[in-house]
């Protein structure tokens, strides 16, 4: 099966609605496929990646550890737009620590958000052959 | 007659936060629940237009979704109350009215 590259646009914050959840899923399903993945987050989207989620409040299950296992399913490029953080008064400190291991340099842990601001966000979305919105 | 006007979408997504503040009256209250939780904290391309409503109006968050976003309480902004589900519920009978802002 010929690789294409897909791309995962989240917009929402997670809980309220179950957008972030589906995306998720979806994601998850597509690694399956050993498709070029890459995810990105924009405007609330930002929000699904946030550390010291806490969701014994609401009586929802917390999923936001289930972006630490992606890079285990080689999904190793989040896009997180700069402005989007800058808007809502967040900062790159304030995502979780997500990484993927790379075998060609002994299993080193690196990063897999990568910062972006709104015009690389736009060369990033150009780029795709699929895109799916969520 | 106060009125107690209930958002729960994010000011950042859609105009109902902001239609909210642009008809509550003074003497009011504003409680956020789920995504609205977000406009609590501080520093953002909202807190201003919610600080100013403040000079005249009480404003509450649900804490749980304000938690569930990984949002801390130290940046809240101040004055802004957090409350459970059973200062939902307290909310909705101290006031006459309520409104949902959906």
């Amino acid at each position: 099966m010929a690789t294409k590259k897909f791309m995962f646009v989240n917009r929402k914050a997670p809980y309220g609605t179950v957008y972030a959840l589906e995306s998720l899923e979806v994601v998850l399903i597509s690694a399956a496929f050993e498709q070029d993945v890459s995810l990105a987050f924009i405007d609330d989207g930002v929000y699904q990646i946030t550390k010291g989620q806490n969701t014994d409040g609401i009586g929802q299950k917390n999923f936001s550890s289930t972006y630490k296992a992606l890079g285990d399913y080689e999904i190793k490029k989040l896009y997180v737009e700069k402005e989007s953080l800058e808007e809502r008064g967040l900062t790159p400190d304030d995502l979780m620590d997500l990484v993927w291991e790379d075998e060609d340099d002994d299993w080193a842990e690196k990063p897999s958000i990568i910062l972006v601001d709104r015009s690389e966000m736009t060369d990033v979305l150009a780029d795709q052959e699929v895109i799916l919105s969520f | 007659m106060a009125m107690l006007h209930i958002v729960n979408k994010s000011p950042f997504e859609r105009v109902s936060f902001r239609s909210c503040l642009n008809h509550a009256k003074a003497g009011d209250s504003i409680l956020m629940i789920e995504d609205a939780a977000v406009a609590a904290m501080d520093n953002t391309s909202f807190s201003d237009e919610l600080k100013a409503a403040m000079a005249d109006k009480s404003v509450y968050v649900l804490g749980g979704d304000y938690a569930a976003r990984g949002l801390s309480e130290d940046r809240m902004i101040d004055g802004i109350k957090s409350v459970d589900y059973a200062g939902f519920v307290d909310l909705t009978v101290e006031n006459e009215t309520t409104q949902s802002w959906l």
